[in-house]
């Protein structure tokens, strides 16, 4: 194991448990009589911190194999148009009443990956290639923001719309271990897949031809990539709701601590992912805001956009 | 030894048109033509990357088609023109990518090959260095030198020359011709018609898809080929070996 994962590892024992103690109300380890401090470490931050560490996980992986796939620093999982997909499914059931099962929102996200999963498989064509695989992932990406943009437009009751909007800018709060159940088991999976795809993935470093004469096989690398990221980023906003920045972010962060082959930037990439958004959502948690607590979606495009632009300035100066 | 590249009736609509051949390792072909050809097509065609029409590639008994996509990358080193590095590896880590075909071959075996094929490049002071910060020459043989780490039968470049100075090209050719020493087959798309007849052992030449000459240098680059076939006035200079073309301008009549 290289230093990196140690030295992640190492971050996530000190961070996890800081993170069940930082909150609106503080917890003090070494005075038992903080009132309801189980209840609020066991229901309430427990299962938050093990959120924000499997939806960080699975965005870091699908970022870094994302990146690697396309060969560009400046890839995101979104690219895909999974997330979209996920979030249009998840709209569906506002639309239809969400409240009627706590189970309806998630497993229509779901549903909505998954739909965007078939399409862009049916769409990519059998060659495998890759410039055409990225449109069809951008115009599954348009057809479902225009979809929900309907579906939100339609909304049966102001409170609905309301409701739609504000989960649609991904948070952590308010979930159960319902949630983790959910969403840990579909990111293990996809990072599994993921990690299949890593040999693969530093072969295309050399360019699609010359990552074919390596043995690459590019409908089954394709066939990887959309199930590993379609479980892990339609997991994440299955439970979360939609969360940017961390995929494209947190590879970029890594890759000067690995070897810059895509395959060792995987696993670094789901810790790195995890240590991000806990830390961040520790932060939303913390922020005194009037109304409410900061929407960690938001929290991560304010440090996301301003990330990817200082990125394509390094870039076109070819520092990069 | 390695096994022979069988090519029958190789046909790819619109690019190549009935082309056989049977080479053999050992030697160092070069396959010439005007641009559009079907020089990158051949090639693509002689690594398993395309699949023709009609007709078939076989490496020895095998046609390619049917050979594990592994197993093929394991016997069949290709080198892209123009090859990309998409990542700043360091230069023993794009070499180590030549080992992907070797799946759950001993590390030892793997740093041992990755290890020969840095030092028949002349690599060793550079494994550490990062591919960006490597001169065009040195980008070149670090290149090969991931082609060399999979110990391929047969080595195939296109325009592997391309962009080199003359110092660079000529101790790349040497390399080529220290591997096809070895018993390697090796075949190369060159543009540069006098390092074809200097230094290839063989010469394919292609018109619009077809093969027009296969034979020697003297043979397949004769005055008279070359004439009908880039429609120039030419006329070879000096001594064989080291050779040179004397182009007379071009008439624009075919």
């Amino acid at each position: 194991m290289n230093r990196a994962l140690w030295a992640l590892l190492l971050a996530l024992a000190v961070v996890v448990p800081l993170s069940l103690l930082a909150g609106r109300v503080w917890i003090d380890p070494f005075d038992p009589q903080t009132r309801n401090a189980l209840v609020i470490v066991l229901e309430l931050r427990m299962p938050r911190a093990a959120l924000a560490l499997v939806v960080g996980a699975g965005l870091g992986s699908a970022g870094a194999a994302m990146q690697g796939y396309l060969r560009n620093p400046l890839a995101d999982p979104g690219l895909f148009g999974i997330a979209p997909g996920a979030a249009l499914g998840a709209v569906l059931s506002f639309w239809a009443g969400y409240a009627a099962s706590a189970w309806l929102l998630p497993i229509s996200a779901l549903l909505g990956a998954g739909g965007a999963m078939a399409l862009l498989a049916l769409i990519a064509g059998r060659d495998g290639g890759i410039a055409l695989f990225t449109l069809a992932g951008l115009m599954i990406a348009s057809l479902a923001g225009a979809l929900m943009s309907l579906a939100i437009s339609l909304s049966p009751t102001p409170f609905a719309m309301s409701e739609i909007v504000t989960w649609l800018m991904g948070a952590l709060a308010d979930r159960s271990w319902r949630e983790v159940w959910i969403a840990a088991p579909l990111t293990g999976l996809g990072i599994g897949l993921l990690m299949l795809a890593g040999r693969s993935l530093d072969a295309l470093t050399l360019g699609e031809a010359a990552a074919r004469s390596l043995g690459v096989e590019p409908r089954k690398l394709q066939a990887l990539l959309v199930a590993g990221v379609g479980l892990t980023v339609g997991a994440s906003v299955a439970v979360a709701g939609i969360i940017g920045f961390v995929g494209l972010i947190v590879p970029h962060l890594i890759r000067p601590l690995t070897d810059r082959r895509p395959s060792s930037l995987l696993l670094p990439s789901a810790l790195a992912g995890a240590l991000l958004l806990l830390m961040a959502d520790c932060l939303c948690r913390i922020l005194p805001l009037a109304g409410g607590e900061l929407r960690l979606g938001i929290a991560l495009s304010l440090i996301g956009a301003p990330f990817f632009l200082h990125l394509l300035i390094k870039m076109r100066r070819g520092l990069a | 030894m390695a096994g022979d590249l069988v090519l029958e009736h190789l046909v790819v609509t619109d690019r190549l048109d009935a082309i056989s051949s049977h080479l053999a390792p050992g030697a160092v072909t070069a396959i010439c033509g005007p641009n559009g050809a079907g020089k990158s097509t051949l090639l693509s065609c002689l690594a398993g990357l395309l699949t023709p029409d009609a007709g078939t590639v076989g490496l020895g008994e095998i046609p390619l088609s049917q050979m594990a996509a592994d197993a093929r990358a394991r016997s069949l080193g290709y080198l892209p023109q123009a090859p990309e590095v998409a990542w700043d590896l360091s230069v023993e880590t794009l070499v180590s990518l030549g080992r992907l075909p070797w799946r759950g071959a001993p590390a030892q075996e793997a740093q041992a090959a990755i290890d020969a094929a840095i030092a028949a490049m002349d690599l060793g002071g550079l494994r550490t260095r990062s591919v960006s910060r490597l001169s065009g020459g040195e980008r070149a043989r670090a290149l090969m030198a991931r082609v060399l780490a999979t110990k391929p039968d047969w080595l195939l470049a296109d325009e592997p020359l391309a962009n080199l100075d003359l110092a660079h090209a000529a101790s790349l050719m040497r390399r080529f011709h220290e591997q096809a020493a070895e018993g390697r087959g090796v075949v190369l798309v060159l543009h540069d018609l006098a390092t074809a007849m200097n230094h290839a052992d063989r010469v394919l030449v292609l018109n619009r898809g077809r093969l027009i000459a296969d034979g020697t240098p003297d043979e397949a680059l004769s005055e008279a080929v070359i004439r009908k076939v880039w429609s120039v006035d030419v006329q070879w200079l000096g001594e064989r070996g080291t050779r040179a073309l004397a182009v007379g301008l071009a008439s624009d009549e075919k």
